[in-house]
């Protein structure tokens, strides 16, 4: 016996699939093309000839150290973002799980930045770590810490790191908190009679409970470092200073736009596409089995 | 092992409301007690608060000699079985018994020699290495009640635990139930709203309503006498017939036009004094037209049970059931003449509902 209504024959299911197959036609599928047959050509600055030249703006790109600086950049970034924006979230969400007065104010003010766009963000961040006009940044001076995001790399980097972190927290959060109260009560009250303390059912049995959430989150939040953070960047660092802050993504901007090689540009946005479809297909296929209960 | 005392505990919510208004009874050691009641009444509110997992707003619960009101669930020395078995999902049955043994650093050899005959008991060897979820029902279950036994607690609680099987497995879960708590010899409460479960289960029913015990007692007493008009219609099934009536003067009850004998009546009651006369289906025979004390009942539909056959109808003008074993009367509509044992009217009050019995 048949479980579902079918429909019988082609044109109503094309129909109804119509519009969402244009929208990611036109604005997936033409412009990943378009990049894909660029990363094949070769542009003179003022675009009068343009020549096909194979592989050659790959090579280029895997012959120069900037393209490696930017791909450890983009790992040191995603893996702190990562780490910082996951473990945030979940130690919030254990705190707002709990039965307590002002919880619902508490998650809605957790929910908030998630819908700050993230250039607002980035200027956000930059004001309050400006080296001569931010309050925090005069605090860290005045504790002897000579901090200055505009000339030293390491400083831009941890701005960075901080303000996409805040900017993830809340989303990771939302999923966390799901993710808790998905557990059901009795399997937690069964463990406090089993003599299990706090800390300990936490990493027993809500943490191993919660390993979809975190495994499905990690993968959302590497795709977030990779691409979301462009505004961040550009806003708080601009990639600099002297590439410091340039990752794999940003990159793909200043050399197309900054650099005028679109053929380069359009390489890299291609590996990172590659990259993207990577991870996806990972997650596809471990969170249908082995983590989910 | 140990005796179990409730002496008037109370649970208050935040905001004033009253979901268990001062219980008081105790358990004797390796005793087995079924709190009974339709949902709401408290019953799984006590046992929580008995268990630790709700705060007891006032009363003492005490468990053999310690007063545990103050004490975490962990410390009392008890384990629980849930309605939903509450299996944790991602250890093993084995590591699931195991997991109350080894928070509480029982040596290796110990918790494996107790994980292993807990398993032989519930016949669940086959499965130990088995994930919760590659399990049956019943199966899980059986896991629930191993993790329960190999802690050797001093008292089980159980939350429902059979509302989840089918009605075959439920009859079967709970013969089990009652062997292992005997073999074990483990104080235990168990809830249930199910009043089969309650009867067949308990040497001590405490049946509830609305916060507070209507009685105490075992489980025959309650159905030989039961002390309300609620308790009457809760235990018992098909549940007892009421009918509302006026006493008319010693052991005496006139209903409509009929007069009725009831032995256990307090003799104090003034005469024309409004009352309600229970009469259990299973208790009515059959009599002679027009003999002293024979009511007539309107037999509208019959309901075939196999061994038995219920009879509906109308009695006094109000709705009345009727059981009797097949072929012992004529299964069709229309009037029959009844009587009932002096000894099995019950009469209530009709307003409290109180049984008016002899003191």
């Amino acid at each position: 016996m048949q479980k579902y209504a079918h429909f019988k024959g082609l044109t109503i299911p094309l129909l109804l699939l119509l519009p969402q197959l244009m929208i990611t036609v036109v604005f997936f599928y033409w412009p990943a093309s378009q990049a894909v047959w660029q990363s094949f050509l070769l542009q003179d600055a003022f675009g009068i000839s343009t020549e096909f030249v194979w592989f050659e703006n790959y090579r280029d790109l895997f012959a120069k150290p900037e393209y490696y600086k930017a791909l450890i950049n983009t790992g040191i970034f995603s893996f702190f973002v990562a780490l910082f924006s996951l473990s945030l979230a979940l130690l919030f969400a254990v705190m707002a799980d709990r039965q307590i007065r002002g919880a619902e104010v508490y998650k809605t003010l957790l929910i908030w930045p998630y819908a700050v766009a993230p250039a607002i963000a980035g200027v956000l961040w930059i004001f309050m770590f400006d080296p001569s006009l931010g309050m925090l940044a005069r605090g860290l001076q005045s504790l002897g810490v000579n901090w200055n995001p505009r000339l030293n790399g390491n400083d831009a980097m941890t701005l960075v790191i901080l303000a996409a972190t805040w900017k993830q927290i809340s989303y990771n959060f939302l999923f966390f908190l799901a993710g808790l109260q998905s557990i059901p009560k009795s399997v937690i009250e069964a463990a406090v009679i089993d003599g299990a303390r706090p800390m300990r059912r936490f990493w027993t049995i809500v943490f191993p409970l919660l390993s979809p959430t975190t495994f499905f989150l990690l993968v959302v939040n590497l795709v977030y470092v990779f691409f979301d953070t462009f505004g961040i960047i550009d806003t708080v660092s601009g990639g600099g200073p002297s590439g410091a802050t340039e990752t794999l993504v940003y990159k793909v901007y200043s050399d197309g736009k900054g650099g005028t090689n679109l053929g380069g540009s359009a390489a890299q946005s291609v590996i990172l596409l590659a990259m993207v479809i990577a991870m996806t297909a990972f997650q596809f296929r471990f969170i249908e089995r082995k983590v989910t209960y | 092992m140990a005796q179990v005392t409730l002496n008037n505990v109370k649970k208050i919510y935040a905001g004033g409301v009253e979901a268990v208004k001062g219980v008081s009874f105790d358990i004797p050691d390796g005793g087995f007690c079924v709190l009974v009641g339709p949902s709401g009444c408290g019953k799984s509110t006590l046992l929580r608060m008995v268990a630790g997992l709700e705060t007891i707003s006032a009363g003492e619960v005490a468990i053999g000699s310690r007063v545990v009101n103050q004490v975490e669930p962990a410390d009392r020395d008890i384990a629980m079985v849930f309605q939903n078995y509450a299996l944790y999902p991602h250890m093993s049955v084995y590591d699931n018994m195991a997991y109350g043994l080894r928070n509480r650093g029982t040596p290796k050899d110990e918790i494996d020699k107790r994980v292993q005959e807990a398993a032989r008991i519930l016949a669940i060897e086959p499965f130990l290495q088995r994930r919760p979820r590659q399990l049956s029902g019943g199966q899980r279950q059986r896991v629930a009640m191993g993790r329960a036994i190999v802690r050797k607690p001093q008292v089980f609680l159980f939350d429902e635990p059979l509302s989840n099987l089918d009605a075959k497995l439920r009859v079967q879960m709970r013969v089990e139930i009652k062997k292992l708590q005997r073999a074990l010899g483990v104080t235990a409460i168990y809830v249930t709203h199910d009043q089969v479960e309650a009867m067949t289960l308990s040497d001590k029913l405490v049946v509830m309503n609305g916060g507070q015990v209507e009685q105490i007692g075992v489980p025959s007493e309650v159905y030989r006498k039961p002390a309300s008009r609620f308790v009457a219609t809760f235990i018992g099934s098909p549940p007892m017939n009421l009918l509302p009536a006026k006493v008319d003067g010693h052991g005496i009850i006139a209903l409509g036009d009929a007069l009725l004998q009831a032995r256990d009546l307090r003799e104090d009651l003034a005469t024309g004094t409004a009352v309600e006369v229970g009469l259990r289906p299973e208790d009515i025979e059959i009599a002679s037209e027009g003999a002293a004390g024979s009511l007539p009942f309107d037999v509208e539909f019959i309901e075939e049970l196999g061994a038995t056959q219920l009879f509906h109808g109308q009695l006094a003008g109000k709705p009345f059931v009727m059981q009797a074993a097949t072929g012992d009367v004529a299964a069709q509509a229309g009037r029959l003449w009844i009587s009932v044992d002096p000894d099995k009217v019950h009469v209530f009050h009709a307003e409290s509902g109180v049984r008016l019995g002899k003191a």
